[in-house]
């Protein structure tokens, strides 16, 4: 029998790791990437906490999590498309049209 | 035994995220990621969610994962790889099919055989879940129907080619 606590710190170092590669790398895929690997981060956590809980409400806020998360990377990959079709980079430093 | 799956299933989780930033491949990243996703897969289902994990991989490993591959690969294309290495690959894509095969013969032979482990607790399988869904958050569910759908045309719009003439 595994503690919760050890599937939270799993989700917390996965977190954590998204939020380092997001701004590690340097191109909108990728970082595009790191998004979702929070969003499983959080995933896991609520899971994990379904599980402590015994209640299968987190099991269905994984679901929800998972639609938006579809939806955000279908809309977000066609701006990728659609930024990369108009300055042929998607490399964050060759984008520094709204800098001041 | 659940430790070492545990253990296992989380160090390739990490691993392959923590892969993910020191490579500098698209391509590998996304697959990298392909692996962390369906590692957490495996975490979900020692988590007793086995729906949970089977819409994980499905959804997240599967269909997410290659609109990133597609997106990557009309973004940046390079050649591929090269020839020596492509010997490796087969033997590669050999191994993972024969594995691909075991497990389907076992599963086969287990929904003949008739031995299946324990379910999940009461109202904790698919039932409890699609219950929940269409009575306490059936207004979140509806909702996010529409998101979907307004995601949807918002993608449509986004990716329509430039300078092209409106239908009517």
């Amino acid at each position: 029998m595994i503690p919760a606590a050890a599937f939270l710190a799993v989700a917390a170092t996965l977190f954590a790791l998204g939020v380092l590669a997001f701004f590690v790398k340097r191109d909108l895929l990728t970082q595009f990437l790191a998004v979702e690997v929070m969003l499983n981060a959080a995933n896991l956590a609520f899971l994990a906490l379904a599980k402590a809980s015994l209640k299968a409400e987190a099991q269905a806020m994984v679901i929800f999590v998972l639609t938006v998360a579809a939806a955000e990377a279908v809309v977000g990959l066609a701006i990728v498309l659609l930024v990369f079709r108009r300055r042929k980079t998607i490399r964050t430093e060759d984008l520094s049209g709204l800098k001041g | 035994m659940a430790w070492v799956l545990f253990g296992i299933l989380s160090f390739l989780c990490l691993g392959a995220v923590a892969a993910m930033i020191v490579s500098s491949n698209q391509a590998h990243n996304a697959l990298l990621l392909v692996l962390a996703f369906a590692c957490l897969g495996g975490l979900f289902g020692l988590l007793d969610a086995p729906f949970a994990a089977a819409v994980q991989v499905i959804i997240y490993a599967g269909a997410i994962m290659i609109l990133f591959l597609f997106a990557i690969m009309m973004v940046d294309l390079k050649a591929g790889l090269p020839p020596e290495r492509r010997r490796y690959v087969l033997v590669l894509a050999g191994l993972l099919g024969a594995v691909l095969l075991a497990e389907l013969l076992i599963v086969i032979r287990r929904a003949f055989l008739g031995a299946g482990g324990p379910g999940p607790a009461d109202g904790q399988g698919p039932a409890g879940i699609g219950h929940l869904l269409f009575t306490r958050y059936l207004y979140p569910f509806e909702i996010t129907s529409l998101l979907l759908v307004a995601a949807l045309v918002g993608a449509m719009a986004l990716a329509d080619k430039p300078g092209r003439k409106e239908a009517s």
